[in-house]
């Protein structure tokens, strides 16, 4: 087991309320547009690509691929920032937690975990997915 | 309507100061610009278009108008991080077209040394990207790390190779009285120094600093009037690049569109420059403008600046030769302005005779604000001497 950090919390806006709902339920979820069928993010009411407003929160896999990660170095507390290529899609910023943080490279498959956030929230967070 | 040949940089300056405990943002804001004017010929009483960006306090160019106790006629602040005053330059070309305004000021001044700014820069729980990014600590270094990382993956690039972004800025630097950093640096100087976020080491990186610099642009043959070599605008290009709703692409950089905007506009080629300003917030953010702008084939940029590619007089490319952001100057955390300023200093031959490139007629500057893997704006100029 990996130990996650409890994490910042961000502010929330209505259109994303239900996104931190489900991650505080363990299920990470995606905006999808049922006009064009495809999952975008980050999340808004809005589809990016086809600017329809009927869109729709879908539970996704979780597992993902390491698009491009750092391993930043401050004097205490070093941790992996990364961008993971989601197996339905999207590419998302996100942290990714291992055993050993120099290890994690691009490529590596990850997989959702959700860490305690300030103000009990829920934060998703990834990890290595063979650790 | 094209901004080709319509107006001219009759006036620059740089703030020598890279560290202004003693001063507030306007005040800098307000020597550079009598800095400009003087360096022109001209005076408060002749400026009738007024720029700023998001370094000016207040509200930008109300409070700055105010303060300077100016009329403009015409004003923007548009805010695009460090690219923000190449796009005024393009904007105030456009309004001295239309006859919106003759003399157009450009200002730009910050303390983040002496006074380091609160938060990230963020501007509230409305900016939309805030909450899905804010928890993972995306910090500026952060974001280009993760650029830096991917492009090596694609393209072999070196931590080496990027060193000699950092080790071409000193040798420039070493010239500038007013370099905040004056030393030289080697390539195992950069691998030594303490890392950041791999693969960025703290000598990838440019210098914090206060300071500022202005910009005074005016029609041709006002500008021609005044006794100053004619630095002609010729092309320009903007563009914005984010993560597309998730179609993240990290092996370029926006600079593609903004480039070919300018040297299309400018009828010229990569081959045809002289003398490049690149923005250098960090050492990846050169590598990956010089590729993208053409002055190298993509994934080539690596091989472009090793060796001493960029210094002057013995590379391919003169780059950065009042040493950059990385050496130099990043006043306000925002490099656009000295990226014009070393431009136009170039074109009138009046660099450091070190530096100076032969003949240079024909100078580009590039910047970028914003942060290269998440969003960011590209800004890119040609400018001619006539």
């Amino acid at each position: 087991m990996v130990d996650l950090p409890i994490m910042p919390s961000p502010e929330i806006t209505p259109e994303s309320e239900l996104f931190w709902k489900a991650a505080a339920d363990g299920r990470l979820s995606l905006s999808y547009c049922n006009a064009c069928a495809k999952p975008h993010w980050y999340p808004r009411a809005i589809c990016p690509f086809c600017n329809s407003t009927d869109t729709e929160w879908r539970a996704v896999s979780g597992r993902g691929k390491i698009y491009s990660c750092s391993l930043v170095s401050p004097a205490k507390n070093p941790y992996v920032i990364a961008f993971v290529s989601l197996e339905e899609g999207p590419v998302l910023l996100t942290n990714v937690f291992a055993g050993d943080l120099s290890a994690v490279a691009i490529g590596q498959n990850v997989k959702v975990a959700f860490a305690a956030g300030e103000r009990d929230m829920t934060i998703p967070v990834f990890i290595v997915a063979d650790t | 309507m094209s901004i080709r040949g319509v107006a001219s940089i009759a006036g620059i300056f740089e703030h020598p100061l890279r560290k202004a405990p003693d001063k507030s943002v306007a005040q800098l804001h307000a020597e550079v610009a009598a800095g400009a004017l003087a360096d022109a010929g001209l005076s408060m009483r002749d400026v009738d278009g007024y720029f700023c960006a998001g370094d000016a306090p207040g509200l930008g160019p109300l409070s700055m108008a105010e303060y300077l106790n100016m009329t403009p006629r015409f004003f923007n602040s548009t805010d695009t991080g460090g690219s923000s005053y190449l796009i005024h330059v393009i904007s105030a070309a456009q309004a001295i077209a239309a006859g919106h305004c003759n003399v157009a000021l450009i200002t730009l001044a910050g303390r983040p040394r002496s006074e380091p700014p609160v938060g990230t820069g963020i501007r509230g729980a409305a900016q939309p990207d805030l909450q899905w990014e804010m928890p993972y600590r995306p910090a500026v270094a952060n974001l280009y790390a993760m650029f830096a990382a991917r492009h090596m993956y694609e393209f072999g690039t070196t931590s080496e190779q990027l060193a000699w972004v950092k080790v071409a800025a000193s040798h420039h630097a070493q010239h500038n009285p007013h370099a905040m950093l004056r030393e030289l640096v080697t390539v195992s100087d950069v691998l030594n120094s303490p890392m950041i976020a791999t693969p960025l080491h703290r000598l990838d990186c440019c210098v914090v600093s206060d300071g500022g610099g202005a910009l005074v642009l005016t029609r041709p043959e006002l500008a021609r009037s005044l006794g100053k070599p004619d630095i002609r605008l010729r092309g320009g290009g903007m563009a914005i690049k984010h993560q597309a709703g998730g179609n993240l692409d990290l092996t370029w950089s926006a600079a593609v569109q903004s480039g070919a905007a300018a040297f299309d506009e400018a009828s010229v080629a990569p081959a045809d420059i002289r003398y490049a300003s690149i923005y250098d917030s960090f050492t990846i953010t050169v590598l990956t403008q010089l590729e993208d702008l053409g002055f190298c084939a993509k994934g080539q940029g690596g091989r472009f600046v090793a060796d001493g590619g960029l210094i002057s007089g013995q590379g391919k490319l003169a780059v950065n030769t009042d040493g950059g952001g990385l050496c130099n100057n990043h006043p306000s955390n925002r490099g656009g302005m000295t990226k014009m300023i070393e431009a136009v200093r170039q074109l009138r031959g009046a660099a450091h005779p070190a530096v100076q490139v032969p003949d240079c007629h024909l100078a580009l500057a590039q910047a970028m604000g914003g942060a290269l893997s998440t969003r960011h704006a590209s800004a890119t100029l040609i400018l001619e001497r006539m």
